[in-house]
């Protein structure tokens, strides 16, 4: 037999340590009830990264311009609660809307050619729709951003305080929502399909696959949580700026998804709490060590832990289970 | 007997080079027919021309009589012809299991069914331990491909063509790089399937062409130089002269 451990196929089941991780965000509302409004910034860009691990760790499109459909939701949802339509979660709808739209009818272009194509491709959407939405200042807002929202309270009960504790436990809540729905797909024949696709795109049509409608399907999916986490952070910050398109937000974006280890969903959210902790920590020491600390860290990944940290803890798990069982 | 696949002069060049010239071939239900030649003779082109992987610069296909030459790969293999490589081409991160019932589910028309997971498709697992068990491969159902065997690996390469269930199945070269002693486990798992099943193979070892084909056809330089029953490919002069002449290989 060979050495290598038995992968056997993931059903419905919860591993422990899944479930002490869901416990563990939501207890932070009464560990550290002081830094909620960094938590549901973390929350979000989880929930960004979430996407993004969608199209790079299970169909392999590597993108530098996944801001884009983050940008428009977040702009969707501020101009709804700014031209009076402030109720929340019909905000993330719309906003889930227009990132899948704008997702879609780029996905014909953004989804073909090797990796580099597809960088270069991304990129270049991104920042035309950066520019569009500098220009457009009249609704954007453009340079200033667009501010004045009134959010209501959510469902009605609960207003977004101060503290950040809606903010919070909304963005965790829409988070694990949308999180199930992911973990369910990538589990199906769909989600195997992409695999598929990563590993072999040249024998997937072999299979009788048509690989660029599954590509295109799973990058309008990844569009629109794209366009509710931008939702999210618009109607829990009140604000938009035009950074919500830029394009540091996309590389961030791909060094999170990296430190955290693309393609088992949990890779963004670890990946995207490690980074903005850590910039948050050290940013205020100075800044120019974040940068510095953050490229080091980036590249001794590469060499030691190329799967991110959910990677080596899967390997390290793995070598434990193996020498177990010798 | 009728043809199931057919061509009217395809051809295909790689720059100055005419790799394909001008094959009018056909292959008759229920075959087992060898496709021979030396190296660079074309013989992985015009199985990628027959597939779609390659599109011709002139010719048709025809599959059952309808006219193929411009459908895209994978509506070929709805259509019923599939095929697997010289070069394995799989997928490293799956599991032998996986790669198997991926094709199964793609065949099904479940390959973009998003809500049930893929452990709970009962039948399709079943069917999938099934053909690995044929191939012998049911005690690597749980392993990575990226760590088999390499003969394992040439083993999956035709499992996973076979979950397509196809009619016309187009080997290229399916012992390539494997011991001798290997290579008949490959054919001898080639044998066992079904008349239903039309075959075209590529192979180097004579031994095992006349042994399994019961129809030849010898590519040179990107032509048929001559098509017949073993026996006459055998005693064909020119066939020994650019072929067999040059002592083999592979
Ligand atoms: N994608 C390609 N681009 C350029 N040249 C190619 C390409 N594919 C094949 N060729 C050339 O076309 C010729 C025929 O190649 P082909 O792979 O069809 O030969 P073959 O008969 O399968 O050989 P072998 O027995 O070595 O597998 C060769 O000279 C090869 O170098
Ligand atoms: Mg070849």
């Amino acid at each position: 037999m060979s050495a290598a451990a038995a992968v056997r196929l993931p059903d419905r089941r919860w591993h422990p340590a899944e479930i002490a991780f869901w416990l563990g965000l939501l207890a932070v509302v009464f560990v550290f009830p002081g830094h909620l409004v960094l938590g549901s910034q973390v929350l979000i860009t989880g929930l960004f990264a979430l996407s993004l691990d969608l199209i790079l760790g299970y169909a392999g499109i590597v993108s530098l311009g996944h801001a884009a459909m983050f940008g428009a939701g977040a702009y969707t949802a501020g101009l709804l609660a700014r031209h009076g339509w402030g109720e929340p979660l019909s905000g993330l709808v719309a906003a889930a809307a227009v990132g899948a739209a704008i997702a879609w009818g780029t996905s014909f272009i953004a989804v073909r050619g090797g990796d580099l194509t597809r960088l270069m491709v991304t990129l270049g959407i991104g920042l035309m729709l950066y520019e569009a939405a500098n220009q457009a200042a009249r609704v954007t807002g453009g340079v200033d951003g667009l501010s004045d929202m009134a959010v209501r309270d959510l469902l009605g009960v609960f207003p977004f305080d101060l503290r950040g504790r809606t903010a919070y436990v909304y963005s965790l809540a829409v988070l694990f929502a949308v999180f199930l729905a992911c973990r369910r797909i990538v589990r199906s024949p769909f989600g195997l399909s992409l695999r598929g696709i990563r590993d072999g795109a040249r024998r997937m049509p072999a299979l009788g696959s048509p690989v660029r409608h599954r590509l295109i399907a799973i990058y309008t999916v990844a569009g629109a949580i794209a366009g509710i986490a931008g939702a999210l952070l618009a109607q829990t910050t009140q604000f938009v700026g035009l950074e919500v398109l830029g394009f540091s937000r996309s590389a961030d974006l791909l060094i999170m998804l990296v430190l955290g280890g693309a393609g088992w969903l949990y890779g963004g959210l670890i990946g995207a709490a490690l980074f903005m902790i850590a910039q948050n920590q050290l940013s205020s020491v100075n800044p120019v060590y974040w940068q510095f600390w953050l490229g080091l860290l980036l590249v001794a990944m590469v060499f030691v832990a190329r799967g991110g940290v959910v990677g080596a803890m899967a390997s390290a798990r793995e070598r434990l289970l193996g020498r177990a069982a010798r | 007997m009728s043809a199931v696949l057919r061509t009217d002069r395809l051809s295909r060049s790689w720059g100055a080079l005419q790799a394909v010239r001008q094959v009018s071939f056909s292959l008759e239900s229920g075959a087992r027919h060898a496709l021979i030649g030396p190296n660079g003779a074309g013989k992985t082109t015009l199985v990628n021309l027959l597939t779609g992987t390659v599109p011709p610069q002139a010719g048709d296909v025809f599959l059952d009589d309808e006219r193929i030459t411009h459908l895209p790969q994978h509506l070929r293999v709805k259509r019923g012809m599939t095929r697997t490589f010289q070069i394995t081409t799989l997928f490293p991160g799956l599991t032998a299991l996986e790669s198997v019932l991926l094709a199964i589910c793609e065949r099904k028309g479940l390959g973009a069914s998003w809500w049930r997971p893929v452990a709970r498709h009962a039948p399709e697992i079943e069917e999938a331990r099934r053909i690995l068990r044929d191939l012998h491969l049911e005690a690597e159902a749980e392993v990575a491909t990226r760590s088999l065997p390499y003969g394992k690996q040439r083993l999956l390469e035709i499992a996973v063509a076979l979950a397509s269930r196809p009619r016309v199945l187009l080997l290229d070269e399916p012992a390539a790089g494997i011991p001798v002693g290997e290579s008949a486990e490959i054919f001898g798992v080639l044998a066992s399937l079904p008349r239903e099943v039309t075959i075209l193979f590529i192979e180097h070892d004579m031994n095992l062409v006349f042994r399994f084909a019961e129809r030849i056809t010898v590519l040179v330089e990107g032509s048929i130089l001559v098509e017949g029953a073993p026996q006459e490919i055998a005693a064909n002069p020119r066939v020994r002269e650019v072929y067999l002449g040059e002592g083999g290989h592979g």
